[in-house]
């Protein structure tokens, strides 16, 4: 099978479903996980944020190969999952309740 | 022990000459008072309904579905470049003359002219009534009386907005007053990066600009979103507002915000020191030059965000690291609204900007979320009217001044209403 990812990055392949293009996808997939999930892939990817961040350094945004645009969509749902690691200890915001916002316009990259 | 000075009068409500008794909130749970505010308010109002890049070029065009207006309106960049608005009403049979698939749905696009989807007459961009299919058949009908029924529409820093009340004689500009003028020039129309998010929300209209204009429940109600030292550390301090502003109907509050960057890594989380980014915004944010001098009126080193409100429902936040937020709350009915909320940044170059704008627009949905929910939690033991008075602190001033500012405009217009009646009766 052909990798999603760069290949400095194949570690984090087993995530290829984290891979997401748009930022409501992402917040979808985390309100679908389970802490579990959310947790092993922040602790996969959280120590690779210094190598993405110089791997995709060399390119202009726009400009990027499709395997770095997934590892930049990867890192992005990062920042998503990062919530119910770093303070909630639940995929949702507590006391959120019913409340939802969903998204009208959202940036092609 | 106050950390930023107050107004000599000793707080900033007596400063504005507000009145400091409890408040009652019957202004957000009586349906009869929400008629009276329609009409008072919404229909009389300038309205923001979007900026100047959703409308590119010569026939752009996009529709608002303004409920609480009983109103549709079609907005459009003419031939001359300029902007036209009009009521979304067909002057055949008015039927909704700009819609696609859904009627109740807003639509945008670009046209050279709006055909009716009923009998096909066609308007041109400046309302004009082009074509009459078989005009032969009716009965002396002149063209020229059948444009379509235009609206005030003006453009301040690239935000449109519509007024409703064509007896209007306000000037957008005149009506929007010296907290707006001081913000002229900030480059709101380099901040193309737009995420925008749309939420129905179970209270009436106000409750959510409360929630909004005041920062006193943020250490609270957020507090678990510092890390646990610096929540503890914030709801000790609690919250004060570096200055507060009010002219004629509109308010700002203006804070600090130590936390793009912060002063000390540990006091944010972990992705935020990693992605150098957080609520507050990125902490690299782009050049754009010299601030307008509204901004950061007291001056303050530690300024982190100013939130306008100009009334009745549109707010601007402008943070420090160089991007805005504006928010806008459409009332539905006397306890519902929908709420707008977007984020507009400097279109990122590379990588890192862009995820770090990603973190600033999750943090900002998780703060928006947990202030949504809140909402319809008071506005529903409010209509339970077990209490009625509600004592508000100087760092709620605001919402002080939004009700009677609204107060103010039903008066007016019950008055204008008697008015005519009392000279008749004479």
């Amino acid at each position: 099978m052909q990798n999603v990812l760069p290949a400095d990055f194949a570690d984090l392949e087993r995530f290829a479903d984290w891979v997401l293009p748009t930022e409501a996808a992402r917040y979808e997939k985390r309100i679908a996980s389970t802490m579990e999930q959310l947790q092993e892939f922040y602790d996969a990817a959280f120590p690779r944020i210094d190598d993405a961040m110089a791997y995709l350094e060399k390119y202009e945004l726009g400009e990027m190969p499709e395997d770095a645009t997934r590892l930049l969509w990867l890192f992005c749902a990062l920042a998503h999952a990062s919530f119910p690691v770093e303070v909630w200890r639940q995929p949702r915001v507590p006391d959120s309740g019913a409340a939802s916002l969903t998204p009208v316009v959202q940036p092609a990259i | 022990m106050p950390h930023f000075a107050k107004p000599r009068e000793g707080s900033w409500t007596q400063h504005f000459g507000l009145d400091t008794a409890p408040s009652s909130y019957e202004d957000s749970i009586s349906p009869e008072h929400y008629e009276l505010e329609r009409k008072a308010i919404f229909e009389r109002t300038w309205l923001n309904v979007g900026r100047v890049e959703e409308l590119p070029k010569v026939g752009s065009f996009f529709t608002r579905e303004i409920e609480t207006a009983r109103a549709s309106i079609v907005v459009v960049r003419a031939a001359d470049g300029g902007l036209r608005a009009f009521h979304n009403i067909c002057r055949h049979r008015g039927n909704k003359l700009v819609w696609t698939d859904d009627p109740r749905e807003e639509s945008r696009g670009t046209c050279r002219q709006f055909t009716c989807k009923y009998h096909g007459w066609r308007f041109g961009l400046d309302g004009e009534l082009r074509f009459v299919q078989q005009e032969k058949e009716f009965f002396g009908l002149r063209k020229d009386d059948y444009s379509l029924i235009s609206l005030q529409v003006d453009v301040w820093e690239g935000f449109i907005f519509v007024n409703l009340d064509r007896s209007n004689s306000t000037p957008l500009r005149e009506y929007l007053g010296r907290i707006a003028k001081g913000l002229e020039g900030y480059p709101f129309h380099r901040m193309t990066e737009v995420y925008k998010y749309r939420a129905e929300i179970g209270s009436n209209w106000k409750l959510f600009i409360d929630a909004f204009t005041e920062f006193y429940h943020a250490p609270i109600l957020h507090g678990r979103q510092a890390v646990p030292d610096e929540s503890a550390k914030l709801s000790t301090f609690g919250y004060e507002a570096l200055a507060y502003d009010i002219d004629g109907p509109h308010a700002l509050v203006s804070s600090w915000g130590g936390m793009s960057p912060p002063k000390d890594l540990a006091m944010v989380k972990p992705i935020e020191r990693k992605y150098r980014s957080g609520l507050f915004g990125p902490w690299d944010g782009p050049e754009i030059g010299p601030l307008p001098p509204g901004l950061n009126p007291s001056r303050h080193e530690k300024w982190g965000v100013d939130s306008y409100l100009f009334f009745p429902n549109f707010m601007l936040l402008i943070w420090k690291p160089n991007w805005f937020l504006t928010y806008h709350y459409w009332p539905t009915s006397y306890h519902t609204h929908v709420f707008e909320g977007a984020c507009y940044f400097v279109p990122p170059k590379n990588a890192k900007e862009r995820l770090a704008q990603e973190l600033a627009v999750v943090s900002f949905k998780e703060y928006a979320l947990q202030d949504a929910n809140t909402l319809e939690a008071t506005q529903t033991m409010l209509e339970t009217r077990r209490v009625t008075t509600f004592p508000l602190c100087d760092q709620e001033i605001l919402l002080r001044h939004l009700h009677a500012t609204a107060a103010g405009y039903v008066h007016a217009y019950e008055d204008s209403r008697r008015a005519p009646a009392r000279a008749r009766a004479r």
